[in-house]
């Protein structure tokens, strides 16, 4: 049995529809990320977890029983809010024993297992400071250990690291995979950061305007995007339109307007339209490339190039209109010198290299 | 730059200094003085056969620690300012509260409700009270009827202590609901989202977060009621009757009726140290870390 199962959950704000029939469930143990931009619905599907929030249809249930009936105190589910929510008026310690004390343990019980929680966020020597005397990351650990400290069955993160600059960032999603996987708890991770949402996540649900567009691990999402949202959302994505011209059981041929037939995995009615999406990574460049059986092969000439220190992005206009973004990373061997705009090129990308999206 | 920081605290340095400082030390001096044979305040220096000599006494304190009459009546408005802060500090907090968690664009109005008053006249309003709890006002009407049904004793409402801490309670009420709101309205809603998901039901959410962040409010808001009514005598003389009166009257009628300067002096700067002691006392006894 999952550990926390959505059924058909429904929120309305007046005339807006916030979550629109969601469903999934979270295995025990899980890091699950909720990931989309900003008014998906993300939130307001914590929201409903944790208890603050209501579902107007469907069932949320826990170990399988009834959960929207339970108060958000009684709940053995916490959070660690955006903002940390740390209280400005308690030590660094009194803030970890909080939810202890709520739950009318004895003091000598309470003041081992703070001891023990500052020592896993390794701030044992921070407990007699205020909040307001740490750093950014420092705030997140204390926040981090106060929603962990007496085990709840599900812990929900609502944009923990937004508020950290990149490099903090970095070092706090490994500490946090590295809590998750010695706590062993379950995480439900809410994240508009597509690449922290890959980096973390065992499995990830995108979402988009209330409802749930994909739901799949990681490198699933990445490579076989299910629609162009998902395609568009999760890194850069070439997304050419394009139409069924022929289709084999698990070839077929594109016909993409004003470049002409294009290889691609999956088959299809021919007449289908629909997107061809093909990540940058995947298309290789050059000014002259040697032709390989089933790749896909054009001419055609630098538009623009972003140079990114350890990789550069070339937009290359291979017909009137087409572009396709290629990526090529700057320590290529025998790479003679950047190409400039205007440039001759030459790029090829295998047959399943894209995905066909159908509309 | 040093110019510049004269240029702007000067002018309220000067009001302060001539308004303040000054008459403060006047009275300060008037209080060791003696009275003048016709009141006022007999002349400092005193010329006689012995040449000219500093006329001071402190006669004027010695009659305060002469009768414990006066300490009581100190005592007694003590009481009182305690009584009316605590009802201010009682019916302000929920009423600062509600204003602080209703709707943002409601908040401005809810406010100005609770500063109307102000827009009239002080002493008006306390004279109102004096038709509210006059003998054959409707509501002492309504409550001697209410006693008469339980065999209980007509009261008699005007010119009572229970006037005087009706009305200081209803004057100061403002007072402690605007620093309350102030504070309240400030409160971060997510330390109590954050305090429930924790486990703490309504009651600990209130006592454990919202209450001792709110004490700066609280402290600025009794510092604001309970002074003031320490030298109040308007509401007394008014609604107090011989049983309610309270030192501000007291001192006023030394200086207007009984035309003894110096005594007069002398209880305004009693009550001066005094109210500065009990302060500094709560400020000393309260100190913690500022939130």
């Amino acid at each position: 049995m999952a550990l926390l199962e959505i059924r058909n959950i429904v929120r309305r704000f007046g005339d807006f529809t916030a979550v629109d029939g969601v469903s999934m469930s979270i295995e025990s143990g899980e890091f699950f990320t909720l990931l989309g931009p900003s008014g998906c619905g993300k939130t307001t599907l914590l929201r409903m977890i944790a208890g603050f929030d209501s579902p107007q249809a469907g069932e949320i249930l826990l170990d399988g029983k009834d959960l929207v009936s339970v108060a958000p105190e009684k709940r053995p589910i916490h959070t660690v809010f955006q903002s940390y929510a740390l209280f400005p008026h308690m030590t660094v310690a009194e803030n970890i024993a909080f939810p202890l004390r709520m739950r009318g343990m004895g003091k000598d019980e309470i003041g081992a297992k703070v001891k023990a929680s500052l020592e896993d966020v390794r701030l044992a020597d921070r407990g007699g400071r205020y909040p307001d005397e740490l750093s950014g990351g420092q705030r997140q650990r204390v926040a981090l250990a106060r929603a962990l400290v007496n085990r709840p069955r599900l812990l929900l993160l609502d944009e923990p690291l937004a508020a950290l600059d990149m490099k903090l960032r970095e070092q706090m999603q490994i500490e946090l995979i590295n809590l998750q996987r010695e706590v062993g708890i379950t995480f439900i991770y809410v994240t508009h950061d597509q690449t922290e949402a890959l980096a973390l996540s065992g499995r990830i649900a995108v979402m988009n305007a209330g409802r749930v567009e994909q739901l799949d691990e990681p490198s699933k999402i990445y490579d076989s995007p299910k629609n162009r949202f998902v395609a568009d959302f999760i890194g850069t994505c070439n997304l050419i339109d394009a139409e069924v011209a022929a289709s084999g059981d698990e070839k077929m041929v594109l016909e993409i307007k004003g470049l002409g037939e294009v290889m691609a995995k999956g088959k299809g009615e021919p007449g289908t339209r629909g997107t061809l999406a093909l990540r940058p990574e995947k298309v290789r460049i050059g000014s002259h490339l040697s032709p390989e059986t089933e790749e896909n092969h054009f001419k055609g000439t630098v538009h623009d190039f972003l140079y990114m220190g350890d990789v550069t992005v070339y937009i290359v206009e291979v017909a009137e209109g087409v572009h396709v973004e290629a990526l090529l990373p700057n320590s290529a061997a025998g790479r003679p010198r950047i190409l400039a705009a205007g440039d001759p090129v030459e790029i090829s990308w295998r047959y399943d290299a894209g995905t066909f999206l159908h509309e | 730059m040093n110019r510049d920081k004269w240029l702007i605290s000067g002018p309220p340095l000067f009001y302060l200094v001539v308004f303040f400082v000054i008459p403060t030390l006047i009275m300060v001096i008037a209080s060791f003085r003696y009275a003048g044979e016709y009141g006022g305040l007999a002349p400092v220096l005193l010329h006689d056969a012995n040449g000219t000599h500093l006329n001071l006494t402190l006669e004027s304190y010695q009659e305060y620690f002469s009768d414990f009459i006066y300490t009581r009546l100190f005592i007694k408005t003590l009481v009182y300012a305690l009584i009316t802060t605590f009802f201010c500090l009682v019916f302000a907090y929920p009423l600062a509260l509600m204003i602080a968690r209703s709707e943002k664009k409601r908040r401005d109005l809810l406010v100005l409700l609770v500063i109307l008053p102000f827009w009239s006249n002080f002493l008006i309003r306390i004279y109102a009270w004096m038709i509210i709890l006059g003998p054959q006002s409707a509501f002492t009407v309504a409550l001697n009827g209410f006693l008469g049904l339980f065999g209980m004793n007509p009261v008699r409402l005007l010119f009572t202590p229970f006037a005087v801490v009706v009305c200081l309670i209803y004057v100061q009420l403002p007072f402690m609901v605007l620093p309350l709101y102030a504070n309240l309205e400030k409160h971060d809603p997510a330390l109590l989202d954050a305090a429930q998901d924790l486990g703490a039901n309504g009651w600990q959410r209130f006592w454990r977060v919202t209450f001792p962040l709110s004490l700066p409010g609280i402290y600025a808001g009794v510092a604001l009621v309970f002074v003031p009514v320490l030298g109040i005598f308007a509401v007394p003389d008014i609604l107090g009757g011989t049983k309610g009166i309270m030192i501000g009257n007291l001192i006023k009628q030394e200086f207007l009726e009984a035309r003894d300067w110096p005594f007069g002096s002398a209880l305004s700067i009693i009550l001066t140290l005094g109210a500065m002691a009990i302060v500094g006392g709560a400020a000393l006894f309260a100190r913690r870390r500022d939130v």
